[in-house]
């Protein structure tokens, strides 16, 4: 056992006075969740006692967990709880979980945003849960008279052996939430977890399956009204006038007017999206009656001046500049294209070795570059939210992946302080980075605050998919040199994108080349850009696994046994100072899957596979992609995904995450697109924006998890990046023809 | 405005819309059955399936006014207490991860077994190609609609 001072997350144990006790259930019924199977739950307690900020006990033993963080898809809702359940040492079949709110004051990191959320909670979960277990404990060897050491636990009962006492937590509860938070406190061995490394189903499935409200868009309150948008046309136009007269009176419409989302004077935060920041708003008293007023509107829009929004974030202050104009994805793609190797705008981000003498003396040179469009994130439930601001207080209540970064934006936006703002959040139908940009929370405030009322602020698809924060348009063009035996000497890579570029240049293969070059640069967009599930990683990975195979190929070595002779020149003697992997753990995902794959076994011989590895997020993931064509379409069969994420926390969850960025991966690669002609978003619904659907997924994906005591690490974001080259490394193996450009669909129909 | 009498899930509704309003905002801005969901609004993602006398429909296409005395079935209705061998499938495989798309995904897949009690992998696959999953719970739901297929 090892002992561990409880600083970490210390003042999320202060009790909240104000909140403890009283028998009540706290929060709203759709925010609360029960265990899948309420019925093994038999009645509720009489009283509720809270021993801190992340967990209560009732007097029939129940114990109500928070979950802090925001829930996107990715499970935290289920996880983190057992983070706490398992060091509280109860039975998870007694746990109700509840969706905490924004409350900086308990807990730190309320963010769904990179793959963080089970890392940075790791300590402080189980910290909350052995303090209270160590609360227990004491509070039971005071009514017993008897040392606290002699004192066991399991499944929520503690027993004294000695005396052969026994009491279930409810009634140590009320005396342990008097007792001081203990200074240190013992957490379990791995081997001794019964609820971590334990599947554990969905907290909200029962309510998924049923139907019943749980996410942002099912907000139905007393005398909300329905709000929506209409934004800007075109990136780079902006609202000039509008008839709000010919449509206000129309059945059910109450309010018209046209709205400045952010002052464009005041900094914002980098969270902040204002690409259509004046836009026209219709409320009305139904869906159906603000969609009819929304097609009727007349705008008149005009061309935006080039703009210039300070921003801060975390302390830092910068310059996000939106240049005045009507792009092109043309322009776009002709000006990535136009950067040629040692181009005099590129800027230099490392340099190892004398790259330029080793491409003058190699035997071989292979230069190929790879591209990607734009993307919309396209989460199934559109952007909305419900916002309630009286003079008194500001309540919003919603799907958003960065509340407390949202409620800053409130704050001054509004001129409104913290302490007067609640942010609640409801499940979330999807994120994928897009929820990150909390908007449309100001959005809302802002409409309730004009029509004095609360409302639901509600995009249609086509509003959710046209006003992104698209993942950037990239470019990275790469070149190797191999010497006479067929060894890589050298590798330049050039990394362009808009408005931000997709170059790791201290990721692999960094560091296991004598002489290589990373050169940037990027452009700038009025075409708002964000976080899109494993930011760069989702380009870098398709582009730099993909010509890794090539260079293979053409040094006449397996793809597998290649890329593993580089991790073992990483771990034995690395080029440069700074590689930002772990050579070992990258080998190791990849010799998982070479075994798990059959790789190079008797009987694979005719199969079309392709692999590829790569590390993001803190995870390592390894595919291998088998597949067939069917004309010029990928029939995709078996994919094999190798995870290290350290410990996992919930296995089948995390096989879940697993092949769900698997299928991501795929459908993006192969279809995904944001094109734009003078500005105008070409795609604005699924009709011509192409997601994967099921015949179109992977027959069979096999997950399997590198086994490890590391403390755990991400699974949202790692499992997509790598299958994309996989995918195309086997649609190679399939076809004889390699594919560089994403959406691959459209060089595999040309 | 109209008033139109209807049956879903066995019970007798009276609303008062328009009659071009879709049968997906008649049952969630009006009736506050939420679980059919809005996603695309033009019939592509699946979202808002639901049952018009037992065959799956996309309400966001289907007019009140069409509906007349047919028999409406939402995914609250399926069951009473959650417990239909689809719901209960997807409940074992654990299919859901953002959790949206499921209940359109349950309807078609109760739709898909009402007319194909034992369907192959490739009969699943594109009978359920309508309805997309942002996520990527495919592969969890195949086996959820086999192991409902099989109870």
């Amino acid at each position: 056992m090892t002992t561990f001072k409880t600083k970490v997350g210390r003042r999320a144990f202060i009790r909240n006075i104000s909140v403890a006790g009283g028998g009540m259930m706290i929060g709203f019924n759709w925010l609360a969740s029960c265990n899948t199977s309420p019925q093994k739950i038999k009645e509720l307690p009489k009283e509720w006692f809270e021993i801190n900020g992340f967990l209560k006990i009732g007097d029939n033993g129940l114990v109500t967990i928070q979950s802090p963080n925001p829930e996107i898809g990715q499970n935290v809702k289920t996880s983190m709880p057992m983070l706490v359940a398992e060091e509280l040492d109860t039975n998870w079949d007694q746990v109700i979980v509840e969706q905490a709110p924004l409350d900086v004051s308990k807990y730190k990191w309320q963010v769904a945003g990179g793959s963080r959320s089970i890392s940075s909670s790791w300590e402080p979960l189980r910290m909350a849960g052995a303090t209270a277990r160590q609360m227990l404990l004491t509070a039971a060897a005071a009514e017993w008279q008897v040392p606290v050491a002699e004192l066991t636990t399991d499944s929520g009962i503690i027993s004294h052996a000695a005396s052969g006492k026994t009491a279930h937590y409810g009634q140590m509860a009320a005396a342990a939430a008097q007792l001081e938070v203990p200074e240190t406190v013992t957490l379990k061995e791995i081997k001794d977890y019964k609820i971590i490394g334990h599947s554990k189903k969905n907290v909200d499935g029962h309510k998924i399956v049923t139907g019943q409200p749980l996410f942002g868009l099912d907000t139905y309150k007393d005398g909300m009204r329905t709000a929506m948008i209409i934004h800007a046309p075109a990136f780079g136009k902006t609202l000039k006038s509008m008839n709000s007269e010919a449509v206000a009176n129309m059945p059910g419409i109450e309010a018209v007017f046209p709205m400045s989302v952010y002052s464009d004077d005041e900094p914002q935060s980098s969270f902040d999206t204002a690409a259509f920041n004046r836009m026209a708003v219709i409320v009305g008293r139904s869906t159906w009656e603000v969609l009819q007023a929304k097609k009727a509107l007349q705008a008149e829009w005009e061309n935006s001046p080039e703009r210039n929004i300070s921003q801060r974030l975390f302390g830092r202050s910068s310059t996000k500049k939106y240049p005045a104009g009507l792009e092109n994805t043309s322009d776009h793609n002709a000006l990535m294209a136009s950067f040629d190797f040692g181009d005099k705008r590129l800027k230099i981000f490392r340099k190892d070795g004398d790259p330029k003498k080793a491409f003058a003396q190699a035997a071989k040179v292979i230069e190929r570059t790879y591209t990607a469009p734009f993307r919309a994130h396209n989460t199934l439930e559109p952007m909305n939210f419900y916002a309630d601001v009286t003079n008194e207080k500001v309540f919003v209540l919603g799907p958003v992946q960065t509340p407390e970064w949202t409620e800053s934006s409130l704050s001054r936006r509004l001129g409104v302080p913290k302490e007067k703002i609640d942010v609640h959040l409801t499940r979330m139908g999807g994120g994928f980075g897009r929820r990150l940009y909390g908007h449309f929370v100001t959005e809302a405030a802002l409409i309730s605050k004009q029509i004095k009322a609360p409302v639901k602020l509600v995009y249609t698809r086509e509003d959710d998919m046209t006003f992104g924060t698209y993942r950037p348009t990239y470019s990275l063009k790469y070149r190797a040199a191999l010497d006479i035996e067929n060894n890589m000497t050298a590798l330049h890579v050039v990394g362009v994108g808009i408005p931000e570029k997709a170059l790791y240049e201290n990721r692999f293969p960094a560091g296991t080349i004598d002489h290589f070059l990373a050169e940037g640069w990027e452009g700038d967009s009025n075409i708002t850009t964000g976080a899109y599930r494993a930011p760069r990683s989702n380009f870098a990975a398709s582009a730099e696994q993909s010509f890794l195979d090539e260079v293979a190929e053409a040094a006449g070595k397996d793809p597998i046994d290649f890329r593993l002779a580089l991790l073992e020149r990483a771990q034995i003697n690395p080029v440069g100072e700074r590689n930002d992997y772990d050579a070992e753990r990258m080998a190791g995902v990849l010799q998982l899957v070479k075994e798990k794959s059959g790789w190079g076994s008797p009987g694979t011989e005719n199969l079309k596979r392709g692999v590829a590895v790569y590390f993001c997020h803190n995870s390592y993931v390894a595919n291998v992609v088998d597949l067939e064509m069917n004309g010029k379409t990928p029939v995709i069969n078996d994919v094999y995904v190798a995870v290290d994420c350290g410990i996992v926390v919930n296995p089948d969850a995390a096989t879940n995450l697993a092949e769900g960025g698997t299928v991501d991966g795929i459908g993006n690669a192969l279809y995904g697109q944001m094109t734009f002609v003078a500005g105008v978003p070409q795609q604005d619904n699924f009709d011509r924006y192409r997601l994967i659907r099921h015949h179109e997924s992977p027959k069979n994906i096999h997950v399997d998890f590198v086994k490890s005591d590391i403390a755990p690490t991400g699974m949202g974001e790692p499992p997509l990046p790598p299958v994309q080259a996989a995918l195309a490394n086997a649609i190679y193996s399939a076809t004889g023809k390699r594919v560089y450009h994403q959406p691959f669909i459209n060089e595999l129909i040309a | 405005m109209a008033i139109f009498n209807l049956q879903i899930n066995g019970r007798a509704y009276e609303v008062d819309v328009t009659p071009d309003t879709p049968m997906l905002w008649v049952l969630r801005d009006h009736l506050q059955l939420v679980g059919t969901k809005y996603g695309c609004g033009i019939a592509q993602c699946g979202a808002c399936t639901i049952h018009l006398n037992g065959t799956a429909t996309r309400a966001c296409q289907l007019q009140v006014s069409m509906v007349g005395n047919a028999e409406i079935t939402t995914i609250e209705g399926i069951s009473e207490h959650g417990d239909h061998p689809v719901q209960k499938a997807w409940i074992e495989e654990d299919v859901p991860q953002c959790g949206y798309c499921q209940s359109g995904q349950i309807m078609t897949a109760v739709s898909l077994l009402n007319a194909n009690p034992n369907p192959t992998d490739a009969e699943i696959e594109n009978g359920m190609s309508g309805n997309i999953c942002r996520c990527g719970t495919y592969t969890r739901i195949k086996k959820a609609v086999k192991r409902a297929a099989q109870s």
